[in-house]
């Protein structure tokens, strides 16, 4: 079946597209190519040998019955290799159909990578085709909302200042209850370690603040969060193509950090934001790496928990599978730390995933996938099939997943494959299982 | 703050505040310790026996007691502010007294450059704005951030939502709901974002980045957007000589200066930002990277020889004559560099250096293996401490104030410049 047959309508698909005709395309494709891609480029394009290996690599293929028009190749050819090819001309449909497969047929993971004999990174000519459809106005309805909400209050959730304050307060007035002496220290300067996380954590998951602030005090860490806007790591005009947004964000970020001279910043378990920290945003804003290091909690985590700052009074009965977010795992190589986190924690087997650590199929709701919203669902859970069978196969009840999108994308999974099983954060589990302190 | 500092004590010698920065009430808890410019108050918050939180000034509450306070800073000339709840409402309470207006939320405590005038962001009712010195603005919005006061105190700004949006209404963002509104008043002119607003030397005009649609940034001042647009804008600031505006600006995917939509450096760096001018207006300096990666600072578009991968808070001596700046890789390795050549020692942390009034002399606050040490001129004071604060220069500066904590004990010291002496 062709991108034709299976075209989603979406107003912010649709109505950026009425708004171009092939000239202004041509010019926009042009400027891009010219302007802002390079040998890179041009060498991915020319060098794909057409071998068919990243085929079986992408789970949009494997769950789609084999259809080759899902194939990481055949996606280039659709969009970037169709925009190459006639020099940039073509009709605002074709964008459309382009914008479609870039921004939800393909989630970034970069599992294809690993089968290209030449190493080509289709992620990168997806999101390039994506940088061209941001700047012909043409992006999924949902996920452009995202990103007007990080210029508007960065954050991508329309959190405003004050309510981010103010939910910080009442989840440390309720964690009182629990841990008596419990803070959550705001704009605390010098503190060791700065605690992040994304949007959707103040908005309606406010349990993960909670228990992150059981850990760290617990863990009797000096840390600190900051009170005003630089807080969301979170980064959704990465995917959209805003690269200027990005990189605001970024520096954001990295400068509320640095106005509170802490010596590190240690961010939720989320993918992509790690992504954006620590390989693009950062980048575009000039850093070779980043001014800041990033720890991710998988790696905080583990050095809680092997150093003793966190102890355990009972662990989590297993057997678990988990999921290995892609960024972090395929992008960042935690695979192991998180499996010893995982073994220090339950109590049986880790029962790993057909496709497993830098091999793992993606959740289908990464890349911003999830975030092109409900148009997108039924077609993002398709996708996920392939996932459903090996999570199904595993035969065990609990998923760990230390990934915001991850969890979104698999609590869609799970009820439509009716699998029957539960999604962890590592948060959830250490918050249960820790011995907590004497008051 | 050098016009108050002629008043403080500069006799040189140390002079211990409080023998014990511990509180001497019985509380459940005490904070993170803040101190006065003159170095002569540290001031914490405590949690009280009975639940309620307290300002602990020289190991002394106040008399009244909150349901929570947060933030507490010392205005510039020197009052305890600190944001209070009562009654489920936020109010400012300044020297123990809060404002007589509550809000539903208050945050973002702001300052005239002598500290006279206090403002803060406020919400009611879920509309947003500011409170001036305990009066709200005439004009409230449905949203409100971004909020400056001018040096003098005389204004305040903040970017406003102007219209409601429904859920996902790409349409109005498109169309624009964001502005700059000037002590309560929007302007008509309306953007798809505005940033960092900025007052004028006299508090009269107001610049800020604005983005006119996804592709298009520039800047406006008053409410009139520069001819020109650019790939991205970063935070503009006045000429205090003269009154121009001047911002970096990113064309064909480098980065330059704009001054009034004119490029005056030209765009070749990979980044540019945190410009600040002399106060005559003469020199113009900026945080820049002359290659991926490299970082250091352009002093009216030369850039220092000497690179870094992460260069921060770039300071100008008053005549422009001097700057220094922090560098670091990696957050670790910070170096004090001053007209461009690093001091000798390396730090695990470092903070804003600060030049004496003539521009003579630099000092900065570092720290290392856990201890607060100050700098002068490369060399350090004599001692270091469990924490330190910024050092503050006489007005003349011959003096150095070290403002510190060591071994429990809260001492204001007066160093002479000899004082400092070995290598940092």
């Amino acid at each position: 079946m062709g991108i034709q047959e299976r075209l989603i309508e979406d107003v912010g698909l649709r109505e950026g597209v009425s708004r171009l005709n092939e000239d202004s395309i041509q010019k926009t494709v042009n400027a891009v190519f010219q302007g802002e891609t390079g040998a890179r480029l041009k060498a991915y394009a020319e060098i794909c040998l057409r071998c068919g290996m990243c085929t079986e690599a992408c789970h949009f293929y494997l769950s789609h019955d084999k259809d080759p028009t899902y194939a990481p190749a055949a996606k280039v050819k659709q969009t970037i290799g169709t925009l190459l090819a006639n020099g940039g001309r073509v009709s605002p449909d074709q964008i459309y159909s382009m914008a479609q497969i870039a921004y939800s047929e393909c989630n970034l993971c970069r599992r294809c990578v690993h089968y290209c004999p030449v190493g080509i990174d289709t992620a990168y000519m997806m999101i390039t085709m994506r940088r061209i459809c941001h700047k012909l106005g043409v992006t999924p309805q949902y996920i452009q909302d995202t990103a007007h909400s990080h210029s508007a209050t960065f954050n991508q959730m329309w959190v405003k200042d004050d309510e981010w304050t103010d939910t910080l307060q009442w989840q440390e007035e309720e964690a009182r209850d629990e841990f008596p002496d419990l803070r959550i220290p705001l704009d605390k300067e010098g503190a060791d370690v700065y605690y992040s996380v994304i949007a959707p954590e103040p908005k309606f998951r406010t349990q993960l603040i909670y228990q992150a602030a059981a850990i760290l005090h617990t863990a009797k860490i000096d840390w600190t969060m900051p009170a005003e806007p630089g807080w969301d790591n979170s980064d959704m005009c990465m995917f959209t193509g805003d690269f200027e947004m990005m990189g605001r964000l970024k520096r954001k970020h990295f400068e509320s950090a640095q106005k509170l001279k802490v010596k590190r910043i240690v961010m939720g378990e989320c993918g992509h934001a790690f992504r954006s920290v620590y390989d693009v945003g950062n980048r575009w804003a000039g850093w070779k790496h980043y001014p800041v290091p990033v720890v991710h909690s998988v790696e905080f985590f583990w050095e809680l928990l092997t150093q003793g700052k966190i102890k355990l009074v009972s662990k989590y009965p297993g057997p678990v599978t988990l999921q290995d977010p892609c960024n972090i795992v395929r992008g960042r190589g935690l695979g192991d730390k998180l499996r010893d986190v995982i073994r220090i924690l339950v109590d049986g087997d880790i029962v790993e995933t057909t496709s497993n650590r830098e091999h793992n199929l993606c959740c289908s709701a990464g890349g911003g996938v999830i975030n092109c919203g409900p148009p997108f669902k039924n077609a993002r859970v398709e996708a996920c099939k392939a996932k459903a069978d090996q999570l199904r196969a595993t035969g065990v009840k609990t998923i760990i997943a230390p990934c915001h999108n991850c969890h979104g994308g698999l609590d869609d999974t799970v009820h439509k494959y009716e699998l029957g099983m539960d999604i962890k954060f590592l948060g959830d589990i250490i918050y249960q299982c820790m011995e907590r302190p004497e008051a | 703050m050098q016009d108050a500092a002629s008043s403080w004590d500069w006799q040189p010698g140390e002079r211990v505040i409080l023998d014990s920065v511990t509180c001497g009430k019985t509380h459940q808890w005490q904070e993170e310790p803040y101190v006065a410019s003159d170095g002569e108050r540290l001031a914490a918050i405590v949690r009280l026996e009975d639940e309620t939180f307290s300002m602990c000034v020289n190991g002394k509450t106040w008399e009244s007691s909150f349901e929570k306070l947060w933030k507490p800073c010392f205005s510039p000339d020197g009052r305890l502010v600190v944001i209070a709840q009562q009654d489920g409402e936020w109010s400012l309470a300044v020297d123990g007294a809060t404002w007589e207006e509550f809000y539903a939320y208050l945050w973002h405590p702001c300052f005239s450059a002598d500290g006279s005038v206090i403002a803060a962001a406020i919400q009611n009712d879920g509309q947003y704005g500011m409170s001036v010195d305990g009066t709200t603005w005439s004009n409230l919005f449905d949203n409100a951030n971004e909020y400056a006061i001018s040096d003098n105190g005389q204004s305040t700004a903040a970017v406003v939502q102007t219209e409601a949006m429904a859920a996902a209404d790409l349409a109005a963002f498109r169309r624009g709901v964001y502005t700059v509104a000037v002590n309560g008043e929007a302007w008509k002119n309306t953007f798809m974002n505005a940033w960092t607003p900025t007052f004028d030397a006299h508090g009269r005009k107001v610049a800020t980045q604005v983005r006119l649609n996804l592709y298009e940034y520039s800047i406006a001042v008053d409410d009139a957007v520069w001819g020109q647009t650019y790939n991205c804008v970063w935070e503009p600031r006045f000429n205090p000589g003269t009154g121009e505006v001047v911002a970096p600006v990113r064309i064909a995917g480098a980065w330059g200066m704009a001054q009034d939509g004119k490029t005056i450096w030209d765009p070749v760096f990979f980044q540019c930002w945190h410009q600040q001018f002399s106060t005559d207006g003469k020199v113009l300096a900026a945080i820049v990277a002359p290659t991926f990666g490299e970082f250091t600072v352009a002093v009216n578009a030369k850039p220092w020889s000497t690179t870094f991968p992460v260069v921060t808070e770039l300071t100008l001596s008053t005549d422009g004559k001097r700057a220094a700046a922090l560098a670091c890789n990696n957050n670790v390795d910070w170096q004090v560099v001053v007209d461009g050549t690093p001091w000798r020692g390396k730090y695990d942390m470092a903070w804003k250096p600060v030049f004496s009034a003539d521009g003579t002399h630099v000092a900065a606050k570092v720290e290392k293996a856990g201890r607060h040490a100050v700098l002068m001129d490369g060399k350090a004071y004599k001692r270091d401490f469990e924490h330190a604060w910024d050092p503050v220069f006489s007005p003349d500066g011959s003096k150095v104030l070290i403002r510190a904590v060591d071994k429990g004990t809260f001492v204001r010291i007066v160093a002479t410049l000899s004082d400092f002496s070995s290598r940092g």
